[in-house]
């Protein structure tokens, strides 16, 4: 199975500009339809299941407004006990 | 149905903490942004926040002081290297950058960011290159592209009466004074990280003393260019990057032994 994610877009920052859903390399972003943030953008968000937590929608980010969060592996050490 | 499971999660990025929690004026997609998230994670990664002191230019970048937690200065049209300069022979302990537009450094700034380099100061110049005037509308700036239209040039800039752009990075490598000068691009995560590298060898350069440093970012204007985000990182990348090759034009050989 693939490394689960999730990201939190803060509705302070983010203006709607569309760069994470075009980068996103899991396509799993869009633009809320139906959610307006207080300067009036569409803010991002996740449309589904499928984010690997790669981070990439951050690093691309001009308003730092995405919090990226991965699954953390189970260690091999965790695994065996 | 699918059983939820709760697994422990990491966090993989968060904002940086040399940003204030407020909403930038940039509009929706302009790269000050990604510029300004880069400095402010290389600044928390080296954790120099207590000892930076920031000049901004005159353009869209003058409200650099509204978004970042550390002290700044706003310096008169184009004079930010040379008042970088005096604060930074006055305090040499102080890590000393500005943040300048093109229409502030390649313009009205250009003679005091080339004496600047040409005296080595051991300040740090984060040049933001959007080929247009954005704060004031689009005009055109020396960085403008021949044919490129702006509000002041409606048929695209004519090289016959406009002359041609100013290759900034180019340029101020020809200088003896400076150490480290590069070109690096905004318009792709790969291009972003490499970005982020420079900023942080620059500053590196800066706390050890050896010299004046610039970092030319390519960025976009959206609004002025009249296009979305996202065309706008496909016109930089096929027309700007052709005029303004990314790379190093000056790494002095003290500076490439810098490890990070």
């Amino acid at each position: 199975m693939p490394v689960q994610g999730r990201i939190v877009v803060s509705d302070l920052y983010c203006k709607g500009c569309e760069l994470c859903v075009a980068a996103c390399p899991q396509h799993v972003l869009q633009l809320s339809p139906d959610r307006l943030t207080a300067k009036g953008y569409h803010p991002a968000e996740l449309a589904g299941p499928g984010c690997t937590g790669c981070g990439i929608c951050a690093v691309v980010c001009p308003e730092a407004a995405i919090t990226v969060y991965r699954q953390k592996m189970p260690t091999r050490k965790a695994a065996e006990a | 149905m699918v059983m939820e499971q709760i697994l422990p999660e990491e966090i993989v990025y968060q904002r940086p903490e040399s940003l204030v929690e407020v909403s930038t004026h940039y509009c929706p997609g302009c790269t000050h942004g990604v510029a300004h998230r880069l400095i402010a994670e290389v600044i928390d990664e080296m954790g120099i926040r207590d000892r930076m002191i920031g000049v901004a230019s005159v353009g869209c970048s003058v409200f650099a002081y509204n978004y970042f937690d550390f002290d700044w200065v706003q310096a008169p049209h184009g004079r930010a290297p040379a008042m970088a300069t005096g604060i930074k022979r006055v305090l040499p302990d102080r890590f000393v950058v500005t943040y300048q537009g093109d229409g502030d450094m390649a313009s009205i700034g250009m003679a005091e960011v080339v004496h600047a380099a040409a005296r080595g100061e051991n300040i740090t110049v984060f040049f933001i290159n959007n080929a247009n005037y954005g704060m004031t509308g689009g005009q055109m700036a020396p960085t403008t592209l021949p044919g490129q239209r702006t509000t002041s040039s409606p048929g695209g800039r004519d090289v016959e009466t406009a002359g041609y752009p100013i290759r900034a990075a180019e340029l101020l490598a020809t200088l003896e004074g400076a150490s480290y000068v590069v070109r690096r691009s905004l318009h792709d995560p790969k291009n972003i990280r490499l970005a982020k590298k420079a900023i942080r060898t620059a500053l590196e350069v800066q706390a050890q003393g050896m010299g004046f440093s610039m970092v030319e970012l390519l960025s976009i204007c959206p609004t002025n260019w009249g296009m979305t985000p996202v065309d706008s990182l496909h016109w930089l990348e096929e027309h700007m990057v052709p005029y303004y090759p990314l790379g190093d034009y000056k790494v002095a050989p003290m500076v490439a032994q810098i490890r990070i």
